[in-house]
């Protein structure tokens, strides 16, 4: 029984995001067949795609933020004109530098948004329920109303975390978010990145992530948000009809990130020949504008006029092709390339397995992704049926999403409302499709078990028990997420808690639900 | 957001919450204030969680086994921080200053020797039956404190019992609709449960105890504080929770009842003396109650705080010089509307032989009665809604007499 449990430990928090509370029995049937419950998620590769309510296509959510750009211009026009001369024109409010506070102070501000009336709730208030001898808080300005933009992100966000929450094992998930942090784009390029980048995720990685590497290149690399997010939307080729009329010229951008990041990897055996070259070879791959010349506005087009003409030499090979077809047919080649195959295979060792990859089971994803020319369902099975994947320990820090997302699991709490995911996010350092470079969050425990990183937990773990653990009792949530597998200590300590509060602040902190 | 360079002192208007169902239909009280001579009676629950050391707070110095049980924390009449003696029998932690002068002045008393009816020692079970109202635990999902509400008599429209803090507490969950609001600055993680994670770490994940640890000093540094903040922190934190709730009590149709938890008296190691973590906790606890005097003003008069835990420590200090889980414990009134100037209690004595299986205070006193005895006190309630929908099956517990002015 104990051993059982402990492969239901690895099948639900190695491989998935932990076990649901409630009634989900997850524990149980993990435990049962571990592996066939990992695998179960890999049947149905359409489970995989998010459909929900709203959710817009790239192009039509390029309009939208083309519209609103348009409105606040215009705007902005009818309030100059409207103006006094000499009036400077209201600058935008620009939010506190989260930096500058003390890390009391940032905490207090999560604790302040997460006991936050609902809008409703302080409308039906009473005057007379107001503490009259407190001096009324200052004048804060009306709150605005969402623009398109946030609006868009909160969505797509929350039908991510609702997703996250209620899949039985998680392991599909888990694969969107590492190759979605593969491939990242980050929502602080601008307006247009914001608001692609959940669409970026639902159209251009869940397709894929049960299908071929090679489809998921060619997708990621002609998302207008990754086109968007790497400039190559203002490459032009040096002597392409665009490029002749400007008098401008390459970025390299996205050439050296899809080689260095994407598949090659940094030593993977390109030279800086190569990144120029591939560069060249995609220049004319962007996005139609908002008037639309080249395509519906927002989607991704191919422009002539900025591609550079005739063959190109990449990676010792000449493309000869002309147009589009010319960089589809490197991209097939790149993705397919030994060097890929090694890059991709450790990355994904390292996320799911340990920060040192075992070498063996590296070596064997690496046979499967060039044996099965980088099928990505292949190698997801390869890794479930590995020995090394369920006799490794589970010493790998849960990243804060993960945590977050294990959590909500356990307390058995659908969001309604994705702002208390965004605000932790936030603070814990990984801000939802917002990394700091193209590289994406980093993937070892150095990064996620900082000693900030740990007190910020603790704070956000003794709110959730303040908050929620009236409610519950905390050692049947023990029971769900660990079972006999818990620690004695772990066990002990969350029984000795002195209130209900405190044993699920220490239960959510604890090495049963911090490592993976 | 903007809130969090606000004075933390301020009472929130924000930070007021609906709790539990429309509050518009509820109504009572003022009728029955009118019957009892123009009386607008209040009633404040104040639970300590981790279980409070009764024999710490209201020491039995009179009792000769008291300071060798106690040993190296038992307070003293004399000394550098003596006990304010109450009578001559016991004696009241020097840290409580403003309920010393309650006292004095009749609107405190202390009922020693008492617990619920639970007689094992788990913190949430212990709660469960502290709140529920209910003889034994279980997941009862209303309290007394709400059945009490549902039944008072219908008067003049007034809000709702008054939750405060980030939940209702089980004592005020139930039918009867409750508002809730809570400081804006919320504690953040205590030292206590840093600590107790912390440990969890060393024999668990050391690298994760490391990381924490430097954790917590960073975030001291970065606030200035040093160690002896920590619980200073949580001294400010009662006396904000208590002015900001005694506020909203003092509105003419404020709520009349209100419940609220303090936590952090789970004394297990390093208990102190007159000095010390229980002190400073004492302490908060001493501002809160002088808190709620001051703000409530001219409502202080038909007060009654009624201070509870869910139970208390064992007689004798442990090997940590702290007490561990134990049984009997005290009550604390206070409060304008309280016969005070009082220690009640059948005490059982402190000899091995007298002790609750042989290591903790016996309780001679049942919890219910007392609380009973304030709210008949208090509301006028009959003694069979006290005894069948109030606390269930609890006709044995009579309602104690001339708790309350």
């Amino acid at each position: 029984m104990a051993r059982d449990s402990q492969a239901a430990l690895v099948a639900l928090n190695r491989f998935g995001f932990g076990a649901r509370g409630g009634a989900s029995g997850d524990l149980v049937n993990a435990a049962s067949d571990p592996r066939g419950f990992v695998k179960a998620e890999l049947a149905h590769a359409s489970g995989v795609l998010l459909e929900a309510p709203g959710l817009q296509s790239t192009s039509q959510l390029g309009q939208a933020v083309f519209a609103y750009q348009d409105q606040v211009k215009q705007a902005r026009e009818a309030a100059k004109a409207a103006a006094p001369a000499g009036t400077p024109a209201p600058t935008e409010q620009k939010s506190v530098l989260r930096r500058n506070l003390s890390l009391n102070a940032t905490a207090t501000e999560i604790a302040g948004q997460m006991t936050e009336a609902k809008p409703a709730d302080s409308a039906a208030r009473p005057a007379a329920m107001q503490p009259t001898a407190a001096a009324p808080p200052a004048a804060k300005p009306a709150l605005q109303p969402l623009n398109v933009i946030r609006k868009t992100f909160r969505a797509e966000a929350l039908a991510r975390l609702q997703r996250a929450t209620l899949v039985a094992c998680g392991f599909t998930e888990r694969l969107v978010v590492f190759w979605s942090n593969h491939f990242c784009i980050s929502a602080t390029k601008g307006e247009l990145a914001r608001i692609w980048a959940g669409a970026f995720e639902r159209k251009a990685i869940r397709p894929h992530v049960l299908g071929r590497f090679a489809d998921m290149l060619r997708a990621v690399e002609q998302h207008p948000a990754m086109l968007f997010f790497l400039d190559n939307q203002q490459s032009l080729g040096p002597d392409s009809r665009a490029g002749q009329n400007r008098k401008r010229g390459l970025n390299e951008n996205l050439a050296r990130e899809i080689m260095e990041l994407h598949t090659l990897g940094v030593g993977g055996g390109y030279t800086q020949g190569d990144v120029t070259s591939l560069a060249r070879i995609i220049t004319g791959w962007t996005f139609a504008g908002r008037k639309g010349q080249l395509g519906p506005p927002g989607s991704f087009v191919f422009n002539s006029n900025a591609h550079q003409p005739g063959p190109q030499v990449l990676l010792g090979k000449t493309y000869e092709a002309a147009g589009l077809a010319q960089g589809e047919a490197a991209l097939a080649d790149i993705a397919r390339h030994p060097s890929t195959a090694k890059f991709v295979a450790t990355k994904f060792v390292r996320h799911f397995v340990a920060d040192d990859p075992p070498p063996a089971l590296v070596a064997r994803l690496r046979d499967v992704f060039v044996r099965t020319d980088g099928d990505l369902k292949a190698l997801a099975t390869a890794l479930v049926d590995s020995d090394e994947a369920w006799r490794t320990p589970l010493t790998k820090m849960r990243s804060p999403y993960e945590f977050l997302v294990a959590s909500g699991r356990l307390l058995a709490h659908v969001p309604e409302d994705p702002s208390r995911y965004l605000n932790g996010l936030k603070l814990l350092g990984q801000p939802l499709w917002s990394p700091a470079g193209p590289n994406g969050f980093p993937d070892t425990n150095a990064a996620w078990a900082a000693p900030e990183g740990m007190k910020l937990r603790l704070d956000i773990a003794a709110q959730i028990g303040a908050r929620l653990g009236n409610n519950i009792d905390p050692l049947d949530l023990l029971e769900f997420a660990a079972a006999d597998a818990a620690s004695i200590e772990t066990r002990r300590t969350v029984e000795r808690a002195e209130s209900r509060q405190q044993a699920l602040a220490l239960l959510l902190m604890s090495p049963e639900m911090q490592r993976r | 957001m903007i809130d969090c360079v606000e004075n933390r002192l301020l009472t929130s208007r924000r930070g007021l919450l609906l709790g539990g169902a429309s509050f518009a239909a509820w109504a009572y009280l003022p009728k029955f204030a009118h019957a009892a001579g123009g009386r607008d009676p209040r009633l404040i629950v104040v639970i300590l969680r981790g279980a409070l050391d009764g024999l710490a707070t209201v020491a039995p110095i009179g009792d000769p086994d008291y300071a060798g049980l106690h040993g190296s924390i038992a307070l003293t009449a004399d000394g550098a921080h003596p006990a304010i003696m109450l009578d001559s029998f016991f004696a009241l932690h020097p840290a409580m200053p403003e309920f010393a002068r309650m006292y004095r002045d009749g609107h405190a008393a202390a009922i020693h020797a008492v617990a619920t009816p639970y007689r094992d020692r788990s913190h949430f079970d212990g709660q469960d039956v502290l709140e529920s109202g209910y003889a034994g635990p279980g997941r009862v999902q209303s309290g007394w404190l709400n059945r009490a509400l549902e039944a008072l008599p219908r008067g003049e429209r007034v809000s709702s019992g008054l939750a405060v803090g980030p939940t209702t507490p089980l004592v005020l969950r139930g039918n009867a609709p409750t508002v809730g609001w809570a400081p804006l600055a919320l504690p953040q993680a205590d030292g206590d449960t840093a600590m107790r994670l912390v440990d969890l770490y060393r024999h668990r994940d050391p690298a994760l105890a490391t990381a924490l640890s430097q954790g917590l000093q960073l975030d001291k540094a970065a606030s200035g504080d040093d160690m002896k903040r920590k619980p200073g922190n949580a001294v400010a934190q009662m006396r904000q929770v208590a002015r900001g709730a005694a506020r909203l009590m003092a509105a003419d149709d404020g709520p009349r009842i209100a419940a609220l938890a303090f936590d952090g008296w789970d004394t297990h190691a390093n208990e102190g003396g007159p000095v010390g973590r229980l002190a400073f906790l004492l302490g908060g606890l001493d501002g809160a109650l002088a808190e709620f005097e001051s703000a409530l003003g001219d409502r202080w008069r038909d007060t009654v705080i009624v201070v509870a835990t869910e139970f208390g420590r064992t007689a004798r200090i442990n090997g940590t010089d702290g007490t561990d889980h134990g049984t009997g414990t005290i009550v604390l009134l206070a409060g304008g509307a309280v016969k005070g100037g009082r220690v009640i209690s059948d005490w059982p004595g402190l000899k091995l032989a007298n002790l609750h299986e042989g290591r903790d205070l016996k309780p001679t006193t049942d919890l219910r009665s007392v609380i009973k005895g304030v709210l008949q006190g208090q509301f006028g309630l009959s003694d069979l809604v006290l005894a069948e929908t109030v606390f269930p099956d609890s006709a044995g517990a009579r309602p104690m007499k001339g708790l309350v002015v």
